[in-house]
């Protein structure tokens, strides 16, 4: 299966927007929006948060990107390509370049981390070859390196339904960089781990935006975290975008206006290096 | 009058109205029947010292032996050969018609409504209405148990699929995955063993269910029995029972076993 060239190109180029988003607006039902005329764009390599309470609209954002969930409006070009206008076979080639990180991390339990690492393969692959998990070497090969960039290579044989969460989101992870991403969707991805996990599983992502160049776009309830690991922060309230910009330059007073109660902003942790594999 | 005085004297005067209106509809109807309760308890004690005189396996049923086990192997055959195809049915209907990796609009609600109506006529009322066109053979007794068990199994593996897979399907689609890869990699994996452990079930209920179907369609073990208890052998009858209760306890041990290995 050949790749898009378009995508090809974009890869290279360090500078410019990856992902333009326009009057993007959704209504579930009639009466209300859940998302109403956000427009904000991405460049390549950048971490950015999205924050706002329960039910403001940042899962439906998300999944609008890769189409998981139709728009009702707007216009998302996603490195030069319209998002919107894409039938479904051209929608599977963009798929492969954005992958998504889940809150419960969406894995196959009864598999082992490194075939479900390898699932991030799929969209490259035949139909047959993908439904018999037949896989080149080169890709296994790629799936164990980035099984031991994220250090837990020795769970690889391990079946997921053993791993902690915090394992599962490594796997999560490693699932979606094997696709060869330019963006990663994380939809919560801390929510349901202890802080220790937390922090690494953010310092992952922070390394793989400075270390690969690969953007990310990251759900969060925790201001904090968002704060301190983003390098920028969109919020959202009702559907609506109500800031965007440095997290130093997210007041408390924004905040409070986003929650309506003020979350504290602390703590600071050594980032995570990475190294680059051959991908 | 206080509210919690008068809400306990209510739900007292409700206990014994509705037990007064059980014990009349029980009279009502056990006096159509010509019911007596005094010579229903007296006579249990002749039916079943009847029981025993008569049930019981004599030496001159153990000659029978030969025949019985083999009616019996063909019966759990035949149940097995209904349990797997209904199966395989089974799950290509619970695929398409779910909610995670269904296929469009009115496809659920037609396979829901199909699953439905085959679980929802008894066997027994399967085999009665398929003895008019393939009467009395092996193959009636089959149909009956794969129509039932399809039905059965269609609502089983719907309710498996959409509660196991659809974080892991949403994953995958995510991915860029097609759909064979989605039900391939997904779908199957997580409800292999789930699947495994009903069809199991099934084999169970229909190596019963055979037993009274045989009675029906004249075939199998249920033929067997029917003909020693008509012809008044009720020594090899008994022991026809004693053989099915004891293949039936052998394979729910053995199922038993093929589950704890497989979870």
């Amino acid at each position: 299966m050949t790749q898009n060239p378009t995508l090809n190109q974009a890869q290279d180029s360090a500078k410019g927007n990856l992902l333009e988003i326009r009057g993007l607006t959704k209504y579930y039902i009639k009466e209300r929006a859940a998302l109403n005329d956000v427009s904000f764009d991405l460049h390549y390599g950048e971490l950015v948060s999205v924050i706002g309470p329960s039910g403001s609209g940042k899962s439906t954002l998300l999944r609008c990107i890769n189409r998981m969930i139709e728009p009702t409006a707007g216009s998302i070009v996603f490195s030069g390509q319209e998002v919107i206008k894409l039938r479904r076979k051209e929608l599977r080639m963009l798929r492969r370049r954005i992958s998504m990180v889940f809150q419960h991390y969406n894995l196959v339990h009864r598999l082992t981390a490194v075939e479900n690492v390898l699932h991030g393969r799929l969209g490259y692959k035949s139909t047959i070859a993908g439904m018999i998990g037949l896989y080149s070497e080169s890709e296994k090969m790629k799936a164990l390196d980035i099984l031991a960039q994220l250090d837990i290579i020795d769970y690889s044989y391990v079946r997921i339904d053993r791993l902690s969460g915090g394992q599962m989101q490594r796997v999560g992870i490693a699932r979606a960089l094997v696709q060869d991403p330019l963006l990663i969707l994380c939809d919560e991805p801390i929510a349901s781990l202890d802080p220790k996990s937390a922090r690494v599983i953010m310092g992952y992502l922070r390394a793989i935006a400075d270390t690969y160049g690969i953007a990310c776009l990251v759900n969060l309830h925790q201001v904090d975290f968002a704060i301190e690991y983003s390098d920028r922060i969109i919020a959202l309230r009702d559907g609506e975008k109500v800031f965007d910009g440095n997290p130093n330059m997210l007041s408390t007073e924004m905040i409070e206006e986003v929650y309506g109660i003020a979350p504290d902003a602390s703590q600071i942790t050594p980032q995570i290096p990475l190294e680059p594999f051959d991908g | 009058m206080d509210e919690a005085t008068r809400f306990f004297r209510n739900r007292t005067i409700t206990i014994a109205l509705a037990t007064l209106g059980i014990l009349a509809v029980n009279l009502v109807a056990g006096g159509y029947l010509q019911f007596n309760v005094s010579k229903a308890v007296s006579d249990m004690p002749n039916g079943i010292v009847w029981m025993f005189s008569n049930f019981i396996p004599s030496k001159g049923s153990l000659e029978k032996l030969p025949i019985i086990l083999r009616q019996l192997l063909t019966t759990v055959m035949i149940s097995i050969a209904a349990s797997c195809i209904s199966a395989i049915l089974a799950i290509v209907l619970a695929v398409i018609g779910s909610e995670s990796v269904g296929l469009k609009k009115p496809v659920p609600f037609i396979v829901r409504t199909i699953a439905s109506v085959f679980r929802n006529i008894p066997t027994v009322a399967w085999a009665l209405i398929l003895l008019f066109s393939f009467k009395q053979s092996e193959f009636t007794g089959f149909l009956a148990l794969f129509l039932t068990g399809f039905g059965y199994l269609t609502r089983c593996f719907l309710e498996t699929i959409d509660e196991v897979s659809a974080g892991a399907v949403e994953a995958l689609r995510a991915t860029g995955a097609s759909y064979g890869q989605l039900i391939a990699q997904a779908v199957i994996p997580l409800t292999a063993t789930a699947v495994l452990s009903w069809v199991l079930y099934m084999i169970e209920t229909n190596v019963r269910d055979a037993t009274l179907i045989g009675i029906l369609t004249g075939t199998g073990i249920g033929f067997v029995f029917d003909m020693y208890y008509k012809s008044f052998r009720y020594d090899a009858a008994a022991l026809v029972i004693v053989c099915i209760v004891l293949v039936v306890i052998a394979l729910e041990l053995t199922s038993n076993l093929i589950r704890r290995m497989i979870l």
